[in-house]
């Protein structure tokens, strides 16, 4: 109850005039970074990051999570009217969005598409409502030792439940720590990996390295596809969505269990990509009419839609309530957080209450304003992919350098954007997930402080992350998944090799 | 995937190439790390000492670029780019680059102009009024935004100080 009524405070602090106008303005800004190729979710938070610095926490974040929410709605314009996923979330709405655009039904892909993002989200907050202020009031008891258990767990099942080739998922995560050191050590005071070079004393600042590798890189990949975008056009009408939305509760079940995938994907860091992909495999699978998904069904959209939005909003929970980012876009809301001078973790729920909870109230006016500003204006955001690559392309590069520069108003940072443009580019070409090495560079003071602390106190003796039930539970978790995926390779193997002899003898 | 079939014909970088670049890349990065860290120090004296930490991480990164370049050795030989795509990244990729290096001399103003002149001539096919338009628009707007209504200076080279900025 005493949670209802800080979230009815919380409902105050957003629901002022400049709070809402930041929500309009932030949903709209996000449905443009959405749609724009080489402008993504945690680029175009980042580009704007600095700007928010002088501005009051509470109406900044507001700001900026907003454009997250507008960004999630806008991936699904460009999936289903041109078949382009403008986030790799919305990968899986092309697969059913698009056909259903070519068969003259793009209104009602998008209205299916926006609604089931909505109730993805929404699914999400109530998470984040009811779930987070829980975790913190437990995490509160969390010394360093037990706080290095869940940077652990973090790192641990992004090896773990990570799709691409382990080794360079490690290889991503390691590269990110030793990004993350470069600079002032604060325990010791010491300079460490700048080899005397005074551009490197500040250290790699994560927002000029996100600009890089998710911005700059995005527009040579896409320029290397060509620059061919046929869209089609979109009607929406009334009629188009309360028809739409007359169909939804017929498809409750695919509804609930993408939010229930999302949600758990999200809290965990697997990630808005994999839960879109997982909510539409599930939804294929408990369909009765498996063979149309691909050629246009309804179905095949909300599904992919709803779980990414679930995981995507998850995904700040584990960000407010433990100062551990879900996804690189919580990552970077994170590391706003720390700018603004507020530490994310469970502290933050009992001395910035007004804060947590106007942005959780937050959370629901944005998405609900991010609904009906993205039915609204669907045909305005389509006509921007019909703005030439040649015109949007620069313009883009432009405020990536702008935004590369305001950070810490330093030179050399832009031309640090340009190197982790071409590292971001050849990662991306060789299946390097880029997501680790942005959790990495962002938690990887407050992971090795945590693990020094830990140690000063104990002495320097290893015991201290095994000493009590909570820590031991945490780093065994951690190392289950971290050997989930070896595991089921060599349980796979070792049932094929059986399953191979069996039948050996019986041939002559 | 696209099997590495002789009808496919275009022709490009390799890809076990660029794996091979990238992970001796890493184990450079890895390297360095190293030295520095066992130079100040990264072993244990009653707790961590502060190369402790980025040591044993550049152990693992080296450890994992290995497994890497493993690993592309044994996956079939495939284009990692092919030439002609790769002009096209490099009509990008070489305005940029002239963009970032005028920043220094001619701020970022007037850098922006050019670059975004260059890019719409060279790549698109719009009338010479709209490259016009769009060419002295944006950085107005720039300015009118960073420097006017949230105070944020930008890098600006001899013309804005002539102009009194």
């Amino acid at each position: 109850m005493d949670d209802l009524n800080q979230l009815l405070l919380g409902f105050q602090v957003a629901l002022t005039w400049h709070n809402v106008l930041f929500m309009v303005v932030g949903v709209l800004l996000g449905i443009v970074v959405g749609v724009l190729p080489g402008l993504g979710g945690p680029n175009g938070v980042a580009i704007l990051l600095p700007l928010t610095f002088g501005m009051d926490p509470t109406s900044a974040i507001i700001l900026l999570s907003s454009i997250y929410w507008g960004a999630l709605f806008g991936g699904a314009i460009t999936s289903i009217l041109f078949n382009i996923p403008g986030e790799a979330w919305s990968v899986a709405t092309t697969f059913d969005g698009y056909p259903m655009a070519q068969q003259g039904r793009a209104g009602e892909a998008l209205t299916a598409a926006f609604t089931a993002s909505f109730i993805g989200a929404l699914s999400g907050v109530v998470l984040i409502t009811f779930v987070a202020p829980l975790v913190a009031k437990f995490a509160l008891r969390f010394g360093p030792a037990e706080f290095f258990g869940v940077f652990f767990l973090t790192f641990c099942s992004f090896i773990g439940m990570g799709r691409e080739n382990k080794a360079k998922i490690v290889a991503s995560l390691a590269l990110g720590f030793l990004l993350a050191a470069v600079g002032l050590d604060t325990i010791s005071g010491d300079l460490r990996l700048t080899f005397g070079t005074s551009e490197l004393m500040k250290g790699f600042d994560f927002l000029v390295v996100v600009i890089g590798l998710f911005g700059v890189s995005e527009i040579l990949l896409t320029i290397e596809e060509g620059l061919h975008f046929k869209g089609k056009r979109a009607a929406m009408d009334l009629a188009v969505v309360l028809r739409t939305w007359a169909s939804l509760p017929r498809y409750w079940a695919t509804l609930i269990r993408s939010s229930v995938v999302g949600m758990w994907m999200g809290v965990t860091p697997g990630g808005a990509i994999a839960a879109s992909f997982m909510g539409y495999g599930l939804a294929k699978r408990f369909s009765r009419t498996p063979e149309s998904f691909g050629r246009g069904e309804v179905e095949g959209v909300l599904a992919p839609e709803t779980a990414a939005h679930a995981a995507g909003t998850s995904a700040l929970l584990p960000m407010l309530a433990l100062g551990i980012p879900g996804s690189a876009t919580a990552a970077v809301l994170l590391g706003g957080l720390m700018i603004w001078g507020l530490q994310p973790g469970p502290l933050l729920f009992v001395e910035k209450k007004e804060f947590v909870w106007g942005l959780i109230a937050s959370m629901y006016l944005g998405n609900i304003a991010g609904l009906l500003i993205v039915l609204a204006t669907v045909p305005v955001f389509a006509a921007i992919m019909r703005i030439p690559f040649a015109l949007v392309a620069p313009i883009i590069l432009v405020v990536c350098a702008i935004g590369a520069y305001t950070v810490e108003s330093s030179r050399f940072d832009i031309w640090l954007m340009l190197v982790f443009g071409v590292v971001g580019y050849v990662f991306k070409k060789l299946d390097y997930p880029l997501a680790p090495l942005v959790l990495a560079l962002v938690l990887g003071d407050r992971a090795e402080d945590a693990f020094r602390q830990a140690l000063l106190g104990s002495g320097g003796n290893l015991s201290v992350f095994f000493s009590n039930g909570l820590v031991s539970t945490l780093m065994i978790l951690a190392l289950l998944l971290l050997f989930w995926g070896p595991l089921g390779e060599v349980r796979k193997r070792i049932a094929r090799k059986i399953g191979l002899s069996r039948p050996a003898p019986m041939t002559p | 995937m696209a099997e590495a079939s002789p009808s496919t014909t275009e022709r490009g970088i390799s890809r076990r190439l660029v794996e091979t670049i990238v992970s001796l890349a890493l184990m450079g990065v890895a390297a360095l790390a190293l030295w520095d860290s066992y130079e100040r120090g990264a072993g244990w004296d009653n707790g961590p000492e502060n190369g402790f930490f980025p040591a044993r991480v550049a152990w693992i990164l080296a450890i994992a670029a290995l497994a890497t370049l493993w690993s592309a050795f044994r996956r079939e030989e495939s284009v990692f780019v092919t030439y002609e795509q790769l002009r096209l990244v490099a009509q990008v990729f070489v305005p940029l680059f002239l963009y970032v290096l005028a920043i220094a001399f001619i701020g970022i103003y007037l850098a922006s102009a050019l670059f975004m002149a260059l890019f719409m001539l060279m790549l698109g096919s719009f009338r010479w009024w709209q490259t016009l338009l769009a060419v002295v628009l944006t950085p107005l707007i720039i300015f009118w935004v960073f420097e006017l209504q949230f105070r944020v200076p930008l890098p600006k080279g001899p013309i804005e100080t002539m102009l009194g900025y």
